[in-house]
């Protein structure tokens, strides 16, 4: 060996010692959220770095984050500090492998996600971070297409297929957008859109004969609907281009739209059916493995993510909402306060029927999606028979339900024990 | 070094890296997919054969798989020869041609996407030249022919290459007496193809196809970007079982029912290609 490259050994040793050091000293933030570049970068620059002890935040795909946690909670050690993540994300973890946060001291302002937050168990297995939700959006050139004395902020399921069905004839083209990529989010309509609308319920009423009127609806707005939208999977994208005006989506998957032509679009509230306004939360939380390398650092950012300026630099970097009470202040971006109106309106309409995530379904919450996105593909994709679908994909349904034991949600009926499929 | 230990010693490196890295994870998937807890069980299997999309998936993949790979064998033999009998150039044209091997399959789909959209080349082509009014979209559900036949190209496209330089080698090693005896005899340039190469090129055929028909068998990212969830085939449903559904168990079930099949049609082909014995170039 030459001195030269002796050298040049102790040298890439030194480097890789500081390094190792440098990693050591900040806490790893994991998480499935605040995924793309800019977000992640927002998130580092804006709402991280006024953290006293530096964190490396490290935003993932559901997959590999996943593998990493429990390769590290196999292993009994770890470098995770603290994860972000989603509710159904944490339902499907094990709540002996995250550290219980209950004597935080800090909690969200909803008792209802403070509940979900314990994950069926008596302590708070997350706190709750930031939440968001779905809503409508449509560009202003469609708005002269929506249909007789229909108020687009109380619109019905069928005023808006009424209006997607103008749109059609007036642009010679199906131009409803619906996110039914493989990346799309389309389960979650309806689980907490169509179904509590039509069905007031999403287990119990799963084949109810309401259901079967909720999907033949399903079927009417997807005749207006871009056939294309089954690669679609953020509706900003498709806004933007024009290949959809009116379309349906989560508020963050919306925002660069409503940030990059602010006086081009609308948002606006879900549709009411029958038994009401359905939509549901989206909700994300912070929680710490129980393999953290420092505890204290970690609940110290815990604590950091929900205080009140921190969420409103989280809000101004992904498009999630506080979940702790906070004064929003006015130099908010167009995507926040054109969505925070249109949930804000969702909720406080009268005929409102909010839905809750799932919960208490552990890790069959995929299976759980399937059996919804199983009878889109079958119903109004393959276009075979509702009742039989639904009876068929019913037995899938009651297996999940009975093997998870899990009790009803709203806007089912509470139950005794594991939710019937009636 | 004793000479009858040597060739021991030398692949002595490459076997302990595939037990290591090959054999090992694959015990570690097998118990995966035969055990749900509590000992051996093969609900696993009878899980992921009884959902509704299984027999879906399998005829998706053995129908892409029939239908690409006589194709990529035909081009392959074609560009092979054509190679074979140029004098100048011959490499620059086999670099060319082996380019979209260099590709990841992911990339090859985008790449493809990019052509097939509704705002993509080929939309934008046809409008320029007046065939179209405005854009189409072609990659739809309604459209599953299309979407079958945009997978169908994007593959030949991307992995035609491999059997191509299989081939290529196999050419070159024929011999030129056999060429020169049956000029003499007076046969046909496609006679001689037809019982001096193909015949002779046996072994590199076995070897391309298996290659090729396996990697058939594991589709998956083009069929991703270029389908979506239009087209499932079996790999895919493996990806959602692993990361959609968080069930290893399944995945790894679904992981070995590939490998069976990736086997059972090598031995089919091992056995109809085979070299008869003593039979040497």
């Amino acid at each position: 060996m030459t001195l030269y490259s002796k050298m040049l050994g102790a040298a890439s040793g030194i480097a890789m010692a500081c390094t190792a050091f440098a990693a050591q000293a900040e806490t790893l933030f994991w998480s499935t959220q605040a995924k793309p570049v800019e977000e992640a970068q927002a998130m580092r620059e804006q709402v991280l770095s006024g953290f006293a002890d530096g964190v490396d935040y490290q935003p993932n795909d559901g997959g590999p984050w996943l593998t990493r946690l429990q390769a590290e909670l196999q292993a009994g050690s770890g470098t995770i500090g603290v994860l972000g993540a989603l509710h159904g994300d944490f339902s499907a973890m094990k709540p002996d492998d995250l550290v219980d946060l209950s004597d935080m001291g800090v909690m969200s302002a909803s008792g209802t996600f403070n509940d979900l937050a314990k994950l069926g168990t008596d302590s708070m297995q997350y706190i709750p971070w930031m939440q968001a939700s779905y809503i409508m959006a449509a560009n202003k050139d469609a708005l002269q297409y929506l249909p007789d004395g229909a108020d687009i902020n109380a619109l019905t399921y069928d005023q808006l297929i009424a209006w997607a069905a103008n749109a059609h004839e007036a642009a010679d083209e199906p131009k409803f957008g619906f996110p039914a990529g493989p990346k799309g989010l389309k389960h979650r309509f309806f689980q907490g859109y169509l179904y509590p609308s039509y069905t007031n319920g999403v287990v119990r009423t799963f084949a109810s004969d309401a259901a079967v009127t909720a999907w033949e609806k399903m079927r009417e707005l997807w005749a207006h609907t871009n056939p294309a939208s089954t690669n679609f999977s953020f509706m900003q994208e498709q806004l933007l281009s024009g290949d959809a005006w009116i379309v349906f989506d989560h508020t963050s998957r919306l925002a660069q739209a409503f940030n990059e032509r602010p006086d081009d679009f609308v948002a606006f509230p879900a549709p009411a059916g029958p038994t009401g306004r359905g939509f549901m939360p989206v909700l994300a939380g912070v929680a710490i493995p129980k393999t953290a390398p420092d505890m204290d650092a970690a609940k110290a950012l815990v604590e950091y993510m929900l205080k009140p300026e921190t969420q409103i630099a989280t809000l101004k970097a992904t498009n999630f909402f506080p979940v702790v009470d906070v004064a929003l202040p006015d130099d908010l971006p167009a995507s926040v306060k054109a969505a925070g109106d249109a949930v804000a309106k969702m909720s406080a309409s009268a005929d409102a029927n909010p839905g809750l995530l799932p919960a208490g379904l552990g890790d069959k919450g995929g299976d759980f999606n399937r059996v919804f996105v199983d009878s889109f593909e079958r119903i109004v994709l393959a276009g075979q028979d509702i009742r039989t679908v639904l009876d068929d994909q019913k037995g899938t349904l009651a297996a999940i339900m009975n093997e998870t034991g899990a009790p009803c949600w709203a806007p089912d009926a509470p139950s005794e024990g594991a939710c019937p499929v009636e | 070094m004793n000479a009858r230990l040597l060739p021991y010693v030398l692949i002595l490196p490459v076997t302990l890296f595939l037990c290591l890295f090959f054999l090992y994870p694959f015990v570690l998937v097998a118990k995966q997919a035969f055990s749900t807890g509590s000992g051996f069980t093969l609900d696993n299997f009878s899980e992921v054969t009884s959902y509704w999309k299984f027999p879906i998936t399998m005829r998706n993949t053995l129908l892409l798989a029939a239908a690409v790979v006589p194709i990529q064998l035909a081009l392959a033999l074609l560009m092979a020869t054509m190679v074979n009998r140029m004098q100048r150039g011959r490499d620059l044209v086999l670099y060319v041609w082996t380019i979209p091997l260099g590709i990841s399959d992911l990339a090859a789909g985008i790449i493809w996407l990019a052509i097939f959209d509704q705002s993509g080349f080929l939309n934008s082509m046809m409008s320029g030249l007046g065939l179209i009014e405005k854009p189409v979209n072609l990659l739809t559900f309604q459209n599953p022919g299309i979407v079958f036949l945009a997978i169908m190209l994007a593959e030949i496209w991307r992995a035609t290459a491999i059997m191509l330089v299989i081939l290529v080698a196999g050419i070159g090693l024929i011999p030129k007496e056999y060429y020169e005896a049956a000029e003499v005899f007076g046969a046909s340039k496609w006679k001689q193809f037809l019982r001096i190469t193909l015949p002779l090129l046996r072994p590199s055929l076995q070897t391309a196809l298996v290659l090729r028909v396996i990697l058939a068998f594991e589709i998956f990212a083009v069929v991703a970007a270029l389908g979506g969830t239009l087209f499932p085939v079996l790999m895919g449903e493996t990806y959602a079982y692993q990361f959609d559904l968080l069930n290893s168990g399944a995945a790894a079930a679904m992981a070995l029912i590939i490998l069976a099949i990736s086997i059972g049609f090598t031995l089919i082909i091992l056995r109809i290609l085979r070299v008869p014995k003593g039979a040497t170039i």
